[in-house]
């Protein structure tokens, strides 16, 4: 509570919250306020006009109506592989930080080589390989699966500096396990930290959907921003002026991004008192 | 008191950290014998090894070189060890987890028994153990570690200690932050705690005046080695090395009178 009032007080974090539920409040109480049809009722690339707030695509789609669903599917991408990618790298960091060893320079090893293998070229390797079935799900696993690396490294980092903190011995002299060294006295300390990591990895979910699929590599089947950017790229949109075709959905993954990334910096700001003005 | 079982045993204990150029040798083979029953001080200066000797003597490290023992075995369980085996941390601030309250972590202390007291017996043990320490019950309840002041917090280490009544007690610089008087009714209580369970406790300090006030024995540790063992008498009255000489000179004035006195008076 005391720490969501000082939260609140930081206006970067007012206007971060507030950008992020507007996008939120927009995929999920979108569909109840506009009415959705993704179906070619409409002219290709036919004007914005009455009944019709940002025109139509080439296929002539409804603009909005795409753009509700594909900010529902690209916040979903991201919110997975931010899922996937914070659990497994907490998961391997902490437990590397805390135990040591030769298990510490293994996760260690594996940690530096998926990290130097650069994961966007992976991503797209593996999307590239997947004609068929590429699903929204599999993109986030994908992404998830290939992001984790800096989260490991940075938990393990704050783990081993925790690990030397006498309440740790403490904690063992009192007959405390592994388990619940690691979850009753390390985790509750990298909670923020962790909790601020999630933010950045969702982001950056978002951001690299948003990346292959505008490069035509994204879910197969399903609209996404990225796909929608890849459709009005593929049509010649841009030559043509078409500018509803992709400046919303560019403007919509940038005020995502955009607003995780203030967040990330204002929660900073109050999680580590030392950086407070 | 002698003719005890003897607690602890280091017969050429030598302990190194990292290898090659950074290698670094806490301990120099330590040659020692604690017996049950006594109150051994460890006294030296900043990075003397004294920390790391009782490290060993908690389980926490095990020699590179050399063997260290514990009633005559080497340590092998440390969960076993910890039955009998218990410290008093150096520093209160970070002793205990912020995130649950004082009494939680007290009660939780007693996980490390096999057999662990009932509910209300924990909680009896508890608060005699803070009335112990000059503390009411009441005032801790629900009371977080970052809500007390440092001397409290190391009145909190010592009450552990109370509830659990270890047979050995490992106390690093035990009464550094409380104050004069509070430090003086401690030391009687572990005093009378001693009497009782005939513990054995072995206190780590710089301060050679605290040294010659409580212990049987004082080993005086300089770079990795104990370089004198012996009554607190012998070793401040007729000190045998340059260290002690130096350790002793750096004593606080108004203790000095004190032990010339008792000096004289022999």
């Amino acid at each position: 509570m005391k720490i969501l009032k000082n939260l609140l007080k930081e206006p970067t974090f007012v206007f971060g919250s507030g950008l992020f539920l507007l996008t939120i409040g927009l995929a999920i109480f979108g569909p109840y306020i506009f009415t959705i049809n993704t179906e070619s009722v409409n002219l290709p690339y036919q004007n914005p006009g009455a009944g019709l707030i940002l025109g139509a695509d080439h296929l002539g789609r409804d603009m909005l109506s795409m753009l509700i669903s594909g900010l529902k599917n690209s916040l979903f991408v991201g919110f997975m592989a931010g899922t996937i990618a914070t659990t497994l790298g907490t998961l391997l960091g902490v437990y590397a930080g805390y135990k040591g060893g030769i298990l510490d320079d293994i996760i260690n090893m594996v940690t530096n080589l998926v990290l130097v293998i650069p994961s966007f070229v992976v991503l797209l390797l593996i999307s590239a390989s997947l004609e068929e079935g590429r699903s929204l799900q599999l993109i986030a696993l994908i992404i998830g699966l290939t992001t984790w690396t800096w989260t490991t490294r940075s938990v393990r980092a704050q783990t081993s500096s925790l690990k030397s903190s006498e309440h740790i011995n403490l904690a063992r002299v009192n007959g405390a396990s592994t388990f619940t060294i690691l979850t009753k006295h390390i985790l509750p300390y990298l909670l923020s930290y962790i909790f601020m990591v999630f933010i950045i990895q969702v982001a950056s979910g978002i951001l690299q959907e948003a990346s292959i699929s505008m490069l035509g590599l994204g879910p197969y089947d399903s609209i996404s921003l990225g796909n929608i950017m890849n459709d009005a790229m593929k049509n010649e949109a841009l030559g043509d002026g078409v500018w509803w075709a992709f400046i919303p959905a560019s403007m919509l993954i940038t005020s995502i991004v955009f607003s995780l990334y203030t967040l990330n910096t204002s929660m900073e700001g109050v999680f580590n008192p030392a950086l407070r003005k | 008191m002698p003719n005890n079982e003897i607690i602890f045993e280091g017969k050429n204990l030598v302990k190194e950290f990292g290898h090659g150029k950074t290698l670094c040798t806490a301990l120099k083979g330590m040659n020692f014998q604690i017996k049950e029953g006594e109150i051994v001080t460890l006294v030296g200066g900043s990075a003397c090894g004294k920390s790391v000797l009782a490290k060993h003597m908690l389980g926490f490290l095990l020699p590179t070189k050399g063997e260290f023992l514990y009633r005559g075995k080497k340590i092998t369980n440390q969960r076993d060890h910890w039955q009998d085996v218990q410290p008093i941390f150096q520093d209160p601030f970070s002793a205990f987890n912020q995130f649950y309250t004082i009494r939680e972590q007290l009660e939780d202390s007693f996980n490390v028994f096999y057999k662990k007291p009932s509910k209300a017996e924990v909680k009896k043990r508890v608060d005699d153990a803070l009335l112990a320490v000059n503390v009411q019950p009441s005032e801790l309840e629900g009371k977080f570690p970052f809500e007390l002041s440092g001397g409290q917090m190391q009145r909190m280490l010592l009450a552990r200690i109370f509830a659990l009544k270890p047979k050995v007690l490992i106390a690093d610089e035990a009464t550094s932050m409380v104050d004069a008087c509070v430090r003086a009714n401690i030391l009687d209580y572990l005093m009378k705690l001693k009497e009782e369970l005939n513990m054995t406790i072995i206190f780590i300090t710089h301060d050679i005046g605290l040294a010659y006030y409580v212990s049987d024995r004082i080993f005086i540790v300089d770079d990795g080695q104990i370089i004198e063992q012996g009554t607190p008498d012998e070793v401040a009255l007729t000190p045998k090395t340059a260290v002690t000489r130096h350790l002793l000179d750096d004593i606080p004035d108004i203790h000095k009178p004190w032990i010339v006195r008792k000096g004289h008076a022999q």
